[in-house]
């Protein structure tokens, strides 16, 4: 990876209307290019909003859609990270985010942990993507992973062990639990979990939030970028839009990783030996012996 | 173990937001807020007066012949701090002709009629004025079902419906809703000497905390009971909370289709906003 500018678009999508959104991410596109931003990251469902429901199927878009080519080709000038519903091959829907880059698309993640307790009611509607891979980019080796996500830390040493140096994270996170904690209780258990995830796997993390409201739910913001060593390198407001600009350069990653080798003493050996015999145990009683 | 202590500053943006959010998404600027002279409409018309204007929002105030004098005082108090609209509908005439064909009906029946003969009211100015109904439950009370279907519990928008009467207190002090309001018992002012607390039988301090545990904990009743909390009241508010879940959903609807409205046809309130 080299030195290079990112950010985070801190946007308040409008629910279930894409062409809206389209001229959101083109205006924020436009902003961090005036801004010589090199990747710019949306929020989780970007172009489409979060609390879909039966509007899910409505709003899909297939990879090669005409309606991301304006965004295709603004990526000629600034890398982007968005996210929509992918309408797959045998009408599969998805919540997705795709790294747009060079006019072309490079990747699409698809979401692999569904929530659906609580609040969250995903998999009713949603197909659950079947991969995590890091992807190389002309800044540098990258994956994503999507909010739920971030909760599975396997899904989060898959990426890093495939070679990711930068983790992003888009998110659509409604604030939950009013107490002490500021400005929610889940918001900072995120804030505690990105920083150790930094530091764990030596790693820069992009946790891009949205903010807004949704029936009532009010997502929190605090886009944050965590570096190689957990520190916070820049953090966005709470509960309002904001363009979070950070600087990243590979040696800052060096550095760290030189610190702290624990990417070169992974037993990953070890961890598929393991994950075999508790998978086996699965299979029959419980917890293999 | 429950601590329902708020940082009041955070929840005063969020409420604040959520406000001016969903009326306008609604296409809206204005609201239409029943001002009674107790803490939880004068909270609501505080945060909607930050979040909109003062001059967009309406107090109608709706007194009955039995109100309190100290409830219209309070409301004048809440209108002349904030220096919104303010309008006062007598709901006497109406009340009394209906129940002059009815006068044997009880206290009951004759609350929910008054609670329902403002929410006409407030509807009507409503559309007159071109402005939403803002709630003004609280979450204590619609858990309870403390409240009239159709009545209070009609609104459009309710910024106060997730906070418990004691956090609908120390957001009213935070906000600098007048003390004298804050600090009363709380009352639905339907007959002279009604207080809340001994129409219930317990306090708000005793029973959010035991709602908190319930609900936001997703405690049992025997955890509760473990912990120390009387059982016939532990077991008391769980029925009430049971016995009154008709009042929080729309009506039952026979399922005959294939797709049924909230079933199985199911999208955002926010559909298209």
């Amino acid at each position: 990876m080299r030195r290079f500018r990112l950010a985070v678009a801190q946007i308040a999508p409008v629910l279930g209307d894409v062409e809206k959104n389209l001229a959101l991410h083109e205006k924020v596109a436009r902003e961090a290019i005036s801004q010589s931003v090199n990747l710019l990251v949306f929020p989780e469902l970007s172009l489409t909003g979060y609390f879909l429901k039966d509007q899910v199927t409505s709003v899909a878009l297939a990879g090669e859609e005409p309606a991301l080519a304006a965004l295709r080709n603004l990526s000629q000038r600034v890398a982007m990270v968005v996210g929509f519903v992918e309408e797959a091959p045998g009408h599969r829907f998805h919540n997705a985010a795709a790294y747009l880059e060079g006019g072309e698309i490079r990747h699409i993640h698809r979401k692999v942990y569904l929530p659906t307790y609580g609040i969250f009611d995903e998999q009713r509607y949603l197909a659950a993507g079947g991969r995590v891979r890091a992807f190389d980019t002309a800044l540098g080796r990258m994956a994503i992973l999507i909010c739920e996500d971030m909760w599975h830390p396997a899904t989060v040493g898959i990426a890093a062990w495939d070679g990711a140096e930068i983790l992003l994270c888009p998110s659509a996170s409604p604030g939950r639990g009013l107490g002490q904690a500021e400005p929610f209780q889940n918001s900072s258990t995120w804030e505690r979990v990105i920083r150790a995830y930094g530091d764990l796997f030596t790693c820069f993390v992009v946790y891009a939030n949205r903010v807004g409201y949704e029936d009532g739910a009010c997502f929190w913001g605090g886009s944050e970028v965590v570096g190689p060593t957990g520190a916070s390198l820049a953090k966005a407001r709470y509960l309002e839009e904001d363009l979070l600009v950070a600087a990243v350069d590979a040696g800052t990653l060096r550095r760290a990783r030189i610190a702290n080798p624990l990417l070169r003493d992974e037993r990953l050996d070890l961890t598929l030996r393991e994950v075999e015999r508790i998978l086996r145990g699965q299979a029959g009683e419980g917890p293999g012996g | 173990m429950v601590d329902l202590r708020l940082e009041c500053e955070t929840v005063r943006k969020i409420l604040t937001g959520f406000i001016d959010n969903e009326v306008r998404k609604a296409g809206f600027e204005r609201v239409v807020v029943g001002l009674s002279g107790g803490v939880d409409s004068a909270l609501s018309a505080f945060l909607a007066t930050e979040a909109l204007g003062p001059q967009n929002v309406w107090a109608i105030l709706m007194p009955y012949r039995t109100s309190s004098p100290e409830s219209a005082a309070h409301a004048a108090l809440v209108v002349n701090t904030l220096g919104i609209h303010s309008l006062t509908v007598d709901i006497t005439p109406m009340v009394d002709a209906y129940f002059a064909g009815f006068p044997d009906a009880d206290h009951v029946r004759r609350g929910n009629k008054m609670a329902r003969e403002r929410m006409t009211i407030l509807f009507d100015h409503s559309a007159r004025l071109g402005g939403l109904v803002l709630g003004t439950s609280n979450k204590t009370e619609l858990l309870l079902g403390y409240g009239t279907l159709y009545g209070d519990m009609a609104s459009a928008v309710n910024p106060l419906g997730d906070l418990y009467k004691t956090q609908v207190r120390q957001l009213a002090r935070h906000v600098k809703v007048p003390t004298v309001i804050v600090e009363k018992q709380p009352s639905a002012d339907l007959w002279a000497g009604q207080t809340d607390e001994a129409e219930l039988g317990f306090t708000y301090e005793e029973v959010d905390k035991v709602l908190s545990l319930l609900v936001d904990q997703r405690c049992e009743v025997p955890d509760l009971i473990a912990e120390g909390f009387d059982e016939k009241f532990v077991r008391a508010v769980y029925h009430k909370v049971q016995a009154s879940q008709y009042k929080r959903r729309l009506p039952v609807i026979a399922k005959v289709s294939s797709r049924t409205i909230d079933r199985d046809f199911r999208y955002p309130r926010d559909w298209g906003r």
